[in-house]
């Protein structure tokens, strides 16, 4: 971090801030903001880089004081058992407290049904929303960004949710400056974006900037994979190979870590950070259309899913 | 143009410039935004397979660039753009991060939104028709704003036969009407979005135009301010006191500077209560500095245990704003609900939100005729106006003209947390272009 600030060549003026300065500056006074406003924020923390980082950014805006909210993972019973290791390391590591909410356990007691095509990520939905009444969250902190889907692009970076955690496109409040208002009814609740403006580069410029660790699925190894529509999806007990499929061990890594079902890895050799940044940079695809199914259900799969109350 | 593939060292010393579209339904703008979008390769190809594939089953032959950035359901449906969309895309030298604001004039509000965080507003004009009531309304929220820099893209060049006098007159008319305004900075650029003229590379039809392209003009524009100019201001966002074996009397008050820059040994007043101290450190996210400027995000360390909470404002001794419970501002009427005389609001300024009443509407501002109306009684959406208010505690306040962010305030309905107004502290912008000496020969701005 360059507080003392690295000029750039060519710059004139000594105080222009680097981007990833700018980005970080703007995430920790969202931070702030809600710190200072709210009663019971959670982060929402799945393991994932873009919650990693989503972390790594509050622990450094209320140091040397720890981080003042506790984390909710909502666990798909599908997840990657090297993110969940992640996940519970980190926790310890920060002497954070972490809630589950578990898709399973909503399956095992009847209250949600597995869909025919055995993905798991719209069924988050219901947990989640859960959780948050459950435990009278009243702002909810998620890595969304807004490069990453068209829906995306559209929301705030306070985004209002009625009592049943839903959103309306169409109501929302104007964000002017940089003053954000999070007044809520009891019940409502704010979700919150402090990395709405990162794009998949910067986060990963930052990561390696700042050197944080990532769960090892981020970088090439090799993997027993199969394919199915075009993605390849790793083999486990979730439900996958069926019959006609066939596993092979491919050179891959993950751009997105998710739900087994649905998040596919890509093939790959790179295996640092200046390999991976190396790589996105020349990508012609984008993170979620590389590797993730569950958006390509329809032109809108976002953004009516975004109503229901996912993240 | 072809993106060279950038060391993750080059990619980082990049700097941001956040920037607002704004241009009438057929200007051409979406042309002018997919453009750059594309040739910074910041569509990528299963975006481009998406939209192509929306089009089809749309009937549609070409691909409908607005599909990239229409997201809403309700958007594609009726073919408009609704919302405000903030768009990403990069060159080696900059990054940019792009309010896509819609150019109906009922959507004037999210205009506003767009150009309260803008450091730059480009401005379309369709060659054929020159400066029309449009431009004239998307130059005044501009001034309005205070967005620093103003490009006026004059589009549609290849439709007027690349012509020189077409353009300089276009640009001469606009340039006087925004110079008027108070604008403080404008560069004209003839262009044609659809045929690549001056977009992103330069024309070869218009030799007579020595200026830089668009993209060469966002890469190159300064970002950053003249801090020695600047007045210093810290909102005081949060208190840190881990109270840990450790750091058993650290007691740091977070927030972001606003403006300026603040350091070590600095004597500083504390706002409202006035109570005077020095600055013993300055943290920066986990590094101590000895001076730290706008906008980074930092903890001030004070010398005095005095009593300073959320909401407060640190600033030089010798250069602390003014202290006041009568607001005089412009506001753009953002909700649905109207603003009337007499009601109780919140005031939400900086990071301190306080009760609030309506004391008065002197004027309205008609941006359908540009026409003022003296008491109004009441403001509704889109609605620019002078509104007078008496805060329930005084505010540390300057004028917008001198600080965007301690200038700038929200009104909010306290009934159900409803964004009703944007605020803009002090005299209008004509007024205060009077004052800087400018030719503000158009009465009818003094609002």
């Amino acid at each position: 971090m360059s507080a003392v600030t690295t000029v750039p060549e060519g710059t004139v003026n000594p105080y222009a801030l680097s981007h990833l300065d700018s980005l970080e500056s703007e995430a920790v006074h969202i931070f702030r903001e809600v710190a200072g406003e709210f009663e019971r924020p959670v982060i929402l923390f799945s393991g994932g880089k873009d919650s990693i980082v989503m972390l790594h950014l509050a622990l450094k805006a209320f140091a040397p004081a720890p981080v003042p909210f506790t984390l909710l993972h909502v666990d798909t019973g599908h997840n990657f058992p090297e993110v969940l290791d992640y996940r519970d390391r980190t926790v310890e590591k920060h002497g954070l407290r972490l809630h589950v909410a578990s898709v399973q356990e909503y399956i095992d007691a009847g209250k949600l049904r597995e869909r025919p095509d055995g993905t798991r990520n719209p069924l988050q939905t219901v947990p989640l929303t859960e959780a948050i009444q459950q435990h009278r969250f009243d702002a909810v902190f998620g890595g969304g960004r807004r490069d990453e889907e068209k829906a995306r692009a559209k929301e705030r970076v306070f985004s209002l949710r009625d009592e049943f955690s839903q959103w309306d496109p169409r109501r929302q409040r104007p964000e002017l400056w940089q003053l954000y208002n999070g007044r809520h009814a009891p019940g409502e609740h704010v979700r919150v974006f402090p990395i709405s403006n990162w794009t998949e580069l910067d986060v990963w410029q930052y990561i390696e900037r700042e050197g944080i660790e990532l769960p090892e699925i981020y970088f090439a190894h090799e993997r027993e994979v199969f394919n199915r529509n075009g993605m390849w999806l790793t083999a486990g007990h979730w439900g996958g190979p069926k019959d006609h499929e066939v596993t092979e061990t491919r050179l891959v890594r993950y751009r997105t870590v998710g739900d087994m079902s649905c998040t596919g890895a890509v093939d790959s050799d790179a295996t640092t950070l200046d390999a991976v940044i190396t790589e996105i940079a020349a990508s012609r695809l984008t993170e979620r259309g590389a590797t993730r199914a569950d958006d390509k259900m329809s032109e809108a799969a976002m953004e009516d899913r975004k109503r229901e109350g996912y993240f | 143009m072809t993106t060279p593939i950038l060391s993750a060292e080059q990619l980082s010393a990049t700097t941001l410039l956040r920037f607002a579209t704004a241009g009438s339904v057929d200007d051409g703008k979406s042309t002018l935004v997919g453009r750059l979008l594309h040739d910074s390769k910041s569509v990528l190809t299963d975006q481009l397979e998406a939209v192509e594939q929306a089009s089809l089953s749309r009937g549609q032959d070409a691909p409908d660039l607005a599909l990239l950035t229409d997201g809403l359901r309700a958007e594609r449906e009726q073919g408009i753009t609704i919302d405000v969309a903030y768009r990403y895309f990069a060159t080696a030298r900059r990054r940019f991060i792009l309010a896509d604001t819609p150019g109906h004039v009922q959507y004037t509000r999210n205009m506003v939104t767009g150009a309260s965080t803008a450091e730059l507003a480009v401005v379309l004009v369709d060659a054929r028709n020159g400066v029309v009531e449009q431009t004239r309304r998307h130059a005044a929220v501009a001034a309005l704003l205070r967005v620093p820099h103003v490009v006026l893209a004059v589009n549609k060049m290849d439709l007027v036969d690349y012509a020189e006098p077409v353009f300089a007159a276009i640009a001469e008319e606009f340039t006087a009407y925004a110079a008027s305004l108070g604008v403080p900075e404008i560069t004209a650029i003839p262009i044609s979005a659809l045929a690549g003229d001056n977009v992103v590379e330069p024309s070869a039809h218009m030799d007579w135009y020595g200026g830089p392209t668009v993209l060469e003009h966002l890469e190159t524009v300064p970002v950053s301010h003249d801090l020695t100019a600047c007045h210093a201001r810290f909102p005081v966002q949060y208190v840190i006191r881990p109270q840990s074996a450790e750091h058993p009397d650290y007691r740091g008050y977070a927030g972001q500077i606003a403006a300026g820059a603040f350091r070590v040994g600095e004597s500083v007043s504390v706002l409202p209560s006035g109570r005077t101290t020095t600055i013993t450190g300055i943290d920066a996210l986990g590094e101590s500095v000895d001076i730290a400027w706008a906008p980074q995000s930092v903890t001030l360390r004070l010398a005095d245990d005095i009593d300073i909470s959320r909401g407060d404002l640190i600033a030089p001794a010798v250069d602390a704003p003014p202290v006041t419970q009568d607001v005089e501002a412009t506001v753009c009427h953002v909700a649905d609900q109207p603003l009337s005389v007499g009601q109780r609001v919140l005031l939400k300024h900086t990071t301190r939100t306080v009760k609030a009443i309506v004391k008065d509407i002197p004027s309205r501002l008609t941006l359908d005729d540009l026409s003022q109306h003296p008491a109004p009684g009441q403001l509704v959406a889109n609605d620019i106006g002078r509104v007078v208010v008496r805060t329930a505690e005084p505010l540390a306040l300057d004028a917008y003209a001198d600080s965007r962010r301690t200038g700038s305030f929200l009104l909010i309905d306290p009934a159900d947390g409803t964004t009703l107004s944007a605020g803009m502290a002090g005299a209008s912008f004509a007024a205060v272009a009077e004052a800087g000496g400018s030719a503000a020969d158009d009465a009818e701005w003094d609002f």
